[in-house]
């Protein structure tokens, strides 16, 4: 067992058991417990869980090694999947919180209609578990580069550690478990990230430092035949980036297990609150990728430029092993690079091994490697147990209950229903990691453009527009995913690489949302408004407290005799 | 009395200048989100990037750096002006013993 292996297993294993000791201790007995938590999660907590939550393998692993080839177009990303939480925290979260019921399909359920809230529940399942299966795989790869085990057993391990979590906890276990997560992948991201910027720069601050090698980035850039790094617009048209950006925004805002993390929240000021306390912890990591990205592509250029194949560093061998780092049979020194094998360059570098290799590449000792491993799997997991429970929520409550046995269940069964369909979901999940249907991997490019033309419009709607009806909603969803998914499809399969004014099938979703909003708003106004009772309850959403304090405007440090009762 | 403050207060002019000042904050965060994340690093990125600060071209450090910080800072922003605005119009939470959720 190579020094790597043990660290790895050592960090491994002691996070794994930290993270199924608290989730003994947060077991739950009743629904609201499993579902939300009981609404009684402290904010920075909520947030750290938030960011555990959405940030997946696909951030961790993949996200860095994406900007090192992008460049700058690589931003699309960063800001697609921070900019939507300002959205989130201003037009979605407060409300919903006050809203307070436990899943998302709920809310447009008894905003509109039941029709609605099995579409609803619908598209929440399927998005979630096309998201899930990425995430099994995330954790497979991890294991089966580091452990040397097949990928399917990694797949295994990770399941059956979020199985008894996930089914004993449910929302609660899966939220101090996150907590515990978040620190173990920030940890894993920060230290290597800073001891880089270190020795190129002598300052450990990435975010500040990655500047100042640029400029030779962008030199080498050209040199080895690739584009310019801080050079605008080189993967994609302008508006084309315009409209990927916006698409990636409202989707984020839109995904069904980022919203409903925000109904675990005390109160609706905690709502608020955990949005920002999410955003910071998740800028931590957002904001070193594009360092660490920079960094990586420019020891990669430096390091391999011009060197003879078999004079290439060891780690270059390590992770040939995997097939994630391909070298061209017929090239004798090093002089092009790329990240896709069509490109035929000299050698190929897979985005998903930046950061898994980044230690390795700069030459840190073997207990940060392991540390890497460790903070991988913590992404994959809490984001996969997160989605899990979207999908055991909204198979069990907004289907079963309401469609099944019509809201006519005790407790105890509601509860052992829950955690039923969280097995089922997890051993789907398992069979999925380990045979992805091919369709995954693109499909989860497009989640967001599917979530951005459903979700987003209508829970907008329903908050800020009270005229907003059930026939509106259903329509405007309706037709927004029908738009999206038509272009997608016609783009992708029916006529590849066809597309209309450049817009992309990522790019579509901001249209699809706009068709969403002008369909709703049209039937919307040509069919009766809603019930004047649903326009009060529409109404009392927009005011945190139940009820209002009888107290001139004034009193700011009113005494606490003058409560309402809330 | 809170029979009386649920949806038949008789003046409820508080609710239309509570909502109303809610969506001008809201409003002008939005339009600085706006002007961040797609005016900056879409329409004046080559403008901005003739401006090098530490070796960052200034759009490219707005696209992969400046908006995040500015994100962060519009929702706290946003949390603390309706923080001002509950208490202003009573309407914030608070538990049995008076202290605020």
């Amino acid at each position: 067992m190579s020094d790597i292996q043990f660290w790895t297993l050592i960090f491994i294993f002691l996070s794994f058991t930290v993270y199924i000791g608290i989730a003994w201790r947060s077991r739950v007995k009743e629904t609201a417990g499993f579902y939300v938590a009981g609404q009684g999660i402290p904010t920075v907590a909520n947030g750290a869980a938030v960011a555990a939550d959405w940030m997946s393998a696909a951030s961790f692993i993949s996200m860095a090694g994406l900007i090192a080839f992008l460049g700058y177009d690589g931003a699309i990303y960063l800001m697609g999947w921070t900019g939507g939480y300002v959205l989130l925290a201003l037009l979605l979260a407060p409300y919903l919180r006050k809203w307070g019921k436990f899943t998302v399909p709920e809310f447009v359920g008894d905003r509109y209609s039941e029709l609605v809230r099995t579409i609803a529940a619908g598209a929440a399942i399927l998005i979630s578990f096309t998201y899930v299966v990425g995430q099994m795989r995330g954790g497979g790869i991890v294991f089966s580069r580091f452990l040397n085990m097949p990928v399917a057993g990694g797949v295994g391990v990770a399941a059956a550690i979020i199985f008894p979590y996930a089914v004993l906890g449910g929302m609660k276990g899966i939220t101090w478990t996150q907590v515990a997560q978040y620190t173990v992948l920030i940890t894993a991201y920060l230290i290597p990230a800073a001891a880089i910027s270190q020795t190129f720069t002598s300052f450990p601050i990435p975010q500040i430092t990655f500047g100042q090698v640029l400029d030779e980035l962008n030199a080498l850039s050209i040199e080895f035949g690739l584009n310019s790094y801080t050079q605008p617009f080189t993967e994609r048209p302008q508006l084309d980036i315009f409209l990927v950006t916006m698409a990636v925004m409202i989707g984020t805002a839109g995904l069904p297990h980022v919203i409903i993390r925000f109904y675990t929240t005390k109160s609706v000021r905690g709502a608020r609150y955990s949005a920002f306390w999410a955003l910071l912890f998740i800028a931590l990591l957002y904001s070193t990728a594009p360092a660490v990205g920079a960094f990586a592509k420019f020891n990669i250029l430096e390091g391999l430029g011009g060197t003879a194949v078999d004079e290439l560093p060891d780690w270059v061998e390590n992770w040939e092993a995997t097939g994630l780092v391909i070298i061209n049979p017929e090239a004798d020194t090093i002089e092009s690079i790329s990240n896709r094998a069509a490109d035929g360059a000299d050698i190929t570098v897979d985005n998903d091994i930046l950061v898994l290799a980044n230690p390795e590449i700069a030459g840190l000792p073997a207990p940060v490697v392991g540390l890497v491993a460790a903070g991988g799997m913590a992404a994959a997991m809490s984001t996969a147990a997160g989605l899990l429970l979207v999908i055991s929520s909204s198979a069990s409550h907004d289907f079963y209950f309401r469609r099944i046995k019509k809201g006519d269940a005790t407790e105890r069964e509601k509860l052992l229903v829950g955690r039923l369909a969280m097995a089922g979901a997890v051993v789907i999940a398992v069979i999925g990691g380990i045979n992805p249907p091919a369709f995954v991997a693109q499909v989860v490019a497009f989640a967001f453009g599917l979530a951005a033309s459903s979700f987003f419009p209508i829970i907008v709607l329903g908050i800020f527009w009270k005229r907003c009806n059930a026939k509106g909603a259903a329509a405007g969803m309706v037709s927004g995913l029908a738009f999206t998914a038509t272009y997608m499809i016609w783009s992708l399969y029916i006529s590849p690489g066809s597309t209309v004014f450049g817009i992309s099938p990522e790019g579509i979703g901001t249209v699809g949302a706009l068709v969403n909003f002008a369909v709703a708003i049209g039937v919307s106004r040509a069919t009766p408004a809603p019930p004047a009772q649903l326009m009060e309850f529409i109404e009392e959403m927009r005011y945190p407290a139940a009820s209002r304090r009888i107290a001139p405007p004034t009193a700011d440090q009113a005494p606490e005799t003058e409560l309402g009762g809330a | 009395m809170s029979e009386t403050t649920e949806g038949k207060d008789p003046d409820n002019g508080w609710r239309e200048e509570y909502w109303k000042r809610n969506l001008r904050l809201m409003a002008i965060l939005l339009a600085i989100w706006f002007t961040v994340s797609f005016v900056f690093w879409i329409l004046l990125v080559e403008q901005l990037n003739q401006i090098v600060i530490a070796g960052f071209p200034l759009g490219f450090w707005f696209a992969q750096q400046g908006s995040i910080y500015v994100f962060v800072v519009l929702i706290l922003v946003y949390a603390k002006r309706m923080d001002r605005l509950d208490i202003e119009f009573g309407v914030d939470e608070r538990d049995q013993n008076g202290d605020r959720l």
